[in-house]
């Protein structure tokens, strides 16, 4: 039997039913629901008659809507009157059907793929689904992981099972060592630049070599995540030492006899040497820099030491419109050195850069300096009460704050600007968030997507820099 | 679910690749807690002048006049045509909702975002893959001085115009046959029950870790 890809192991342990149509039933193991997606499919289950088939495969967190000031005077404190409803109702439904859900204001809740992970609800093996295109995060374990509509988390909630087609497989391997001062997050950007952002549709991305290995599971999550910026609803890696150490002793893993019959079944969970991928893609790895995005979409990227280019370079009409609309949007001259782009606000937060060490990261930066005085304003949002109260107990509030850092509760904040925080109109930011697309951060805003540490330089500098000069 | 069968009506040329969610449905208007009330805010933010939020009166506010959708030959399209990834970004299911309750049945592009693809056909909008070539023919034919009617035929699988233009597209079998008949697929996976469960006994005792309920 020729070899099989992790995707392959991870579709055949998950097949329920292969159907004559060339449609197939696959079993989800878990699913992650969060407010924004999920109040029509609770709908439709209640006048279709139906429960959920499988109760504690759900789990369920705010965080999309939530306010990141003061977040302990409760739902009933929210300001925007369509966002608390929205949030009530998610809080009505899951104790309606018995869901669990951890609320707001409890330590345990955050955004929804940082929580998964951290709870350890989210395990190398699984089938992993969320009402939430970065639910490719969770892949970095070893899971399928990937993002569904509403309908979908209604068939879910009511049949523990999804209807799909089966992806192709794509690998991408990043050569290394990686570079001094270079992330998860540039090692990602630098692939979307390189591939596009359709570049992985209809495929399912297994992220190898060196240059992914070496990174730490938090780090593979950050590259995963931004799987689907790509054009892959899933990004995978395989399991290794790390993914098991990560997961060990989390209040969801298996203990006992069961976390000895898991290692052993994990251990499995890598693509066969004499696996046969669709796509393959080589990225080399050891060239990456430091990234910053210039335009309206993730592919619209380059290195710190670049500049924002020339539409009159490129000859396909269509990506030539492509650039110059973006360049437009953003208020950028082509030729333009990166480095001299300023900014008026700093986002380190989001599903893609939250975690602790995106948060140890951009305070080894920022110690004893002060965010530039034309930054209007500079906001760390952590992912989740667990990691504010981690960087609390290490003091890392404490540089933020005398930086000159707004240090805010859990959620997804401005990554998408659903909530109060957000940019006006013509505003640069660095952001460690993943989408740049026109408006994202508020309408008008002009998104650049970068690493913690790079985000947390341009705060100091109010100008992108080359945070390799500052470590 | 809505059935597709066949549409027959003008078409309007969207002529930029990579459209995201964001702007098919602006992230402000996913606060809803409800199906409707998507198609008003339909590219919200090439659509209008001015900021739009939800709760406005949306018909008294500044239209772009530079945008197609506003162009009163386009009025009652029914056909959205559209480039490269169209649909790319977010999961949320309002894009596909929007798009619908504006008033269009189906969208023809070279290709398609995953979830974007996917989410269409649980609404009843029929998102047609054509060729680049085809797609640039349909442009070209789209933008001239009178708009043009086409007709999207699911059974055939074929989309018809004027000055004899004709192409065939690919449909998932299953996908088809849910459009056609407008079926319920929760109802239709439940038809398979007997297997979910024979599944989870079974992976029970494989892998005991994952039913620890």
């Amino acid at each position: 039997m020729a070899g099989r890809t992790l995707y392959d192991k991870l579709w055949d342990s998950h097949l329920v039913t292969q159907r004559d149509d060339g449609s197939a039933l696959i079993y989800i193991d878990r699913h992650l629901l969060h407010e924004v997606t999920s109040p029509q499919a609770f709908e439709g289950l209640s006048l279709a008659g139906r429960t959920p088939w499988r109760l504690a495969a759900n789990l369920a967190t705010v965080d999309h809507n939530v306010p990141t000031e003061n977040q302990s005077a409760g739902v009933s404190a929210i300001e925007d009157p369509t966002s608390r409803l929205q949030v009530q109702t998610l809080d009505e439904n899951c104790d309606a059907f018995r869901v669990t859900q951890f609320k707001m204001g409890d330590p345990r809740a955050g955004i929804v793929h940082v929580i998964g992970p951290e709870q350890g609800a989210t395990l190398p093996g699984m089938t992993v689904v969320c009402g939430d295109s970065h639910t490719a995060t969770h892949g970095a374990f070893g899971a399928l992981a990937h993002g569904i509509g509403t309908s979908e988390v209604e068939h879910v909630l009511a049949t523990q099972c999804l209807v799909a087609k089966k992806m192709k497989n794509m690998r991408v391997t990043v050569t290394g060592p990686l570079g001094f001062g270079v992330t998860a997050k540039d090692v990602i950007l630098a692939i979307i630049g390189q591939i596009g952002t359709a570049g992985g549709t209809g495929c399912a991305i297994e992220f190898a070599g060196e240059g992914i290995q070496s990174l730490s599971m938090e780090g593979r999550m950050t590259v995963c995540n931004m799987a689907i910026e790509a054009g892959a609803r899933v990004g995978l890696v395989a399991v290794d030492e790390k993914t098991i150490e990560y997961v060990k002793g989390r209040p969801y893993s298996p203990q006992g006899a069961d976390w000895d019959r898991a290692v052993e079944a994990w251990t499995d969970l890598v693509s066969d040497s004499d696996a046969k991928f669709d796509h393959e893609v080589v990225v080399d790895g050891t060239v990456i820099e430091p990234q910053v995005s210039w335009g309206t979409n993730p592919e619209m990227v380059t290195g710190i030491s670049g500049h924002v280019p020339n539409p009159k370079a490129i000859d396909d009409p269509i990506d030539r419109g492509a650039i110059e609309r973006a360049l437009k949007y953003m208020g950028l001259e082509a030729d333009q050195p990166i480095e001299s782009i300023r900014l008026d606000r700093v986002f380190i937060g989001s599903c893609t850069n939250s975690r602790i060490e995106d948060l140890r990261e951009a305070a080894k930066v920022v110690d004893g300096k002060r965010v530039a005085d034309s930054v209007i304003q500079a906001m760390i949002v952590p992912g989740s009460g667990l990691v504010k109260e981690q960087a609390e107990k290490e003091g890392l509030d404490v540089i933020f704050r005398e930086a000159g850092f707004e240090w805010r509760d859990p959620g997804c904040s401005m990554c998408l600007a659903m909530n109060a925080d957000r940019l006006g109109p013509g505003e640069h930011c660095a952001s460690t968030s993943n989408r740049n697309f026109e408006g994202r951060q508020g309408a008008g805003g002009r998104t650049h997507l970068v690493s913690p540490a790079m985000a947390a330089a341009a705060a100091i500098a109010g100008h992108f820099v080359d945070v390799r000069e500052w470590l | 679910m809505q059935q597709f069968v066949k549409e027959t009506g003008l078409v309007v040329p969207l002529d930029r690749s990579n459209v995201d969610t964001d702007q098919i449905i602006p992230k402000q208007y996913l606060k809803s807690i409800k199906r409707t009330g998507f198609g008003v805010n339909l590219f919200d933010d090439w659509r209008y002048l001015d900021p739009g939020e939800p709760g406005m009166d949306h018909a008294t506010r500044r239209l772009n006049p530079d945008f197609v959708l506003n162009d009163s030959r386009f009025s009652g399209a029914s056909i959205l045509l559209a480039r490269d990834n169209f649909g790319c970004g977010s999961s949320r299911e309002h894009a596909p909702w929007a798009i619908l309750e504006y008033g269009f049945k189906a969208v023809i592009a070279p290709s398609y975002a995953d979830i974007f693809f996917n989410n269409s056909f649980k609404n009843g909008l029929l998102p047609v893959v054509l060729a680049e070539s085809e797609v640039d023919t349909l442009f070209a034919l789209a933008t001239a001085e009178t708009p043009i009617e086409i007709t999207v035929d699911l059974e055939s699988q074929t989309v018809t115009g004027p000055e004899g233009f004709s192409a065939s597209f690919d449909i998932d079998p299953f996908r088809k046959t849910c459009l056609l008949e407008g079926l319920d697929e929760i109802g239709l996976s439940l038809k398979d029950a007997d297997s979910i469960k024979a599944y989870e006994a079974k992976r029970a005792v494989d892998a005991p870790w994952l039913f620890r309920d």
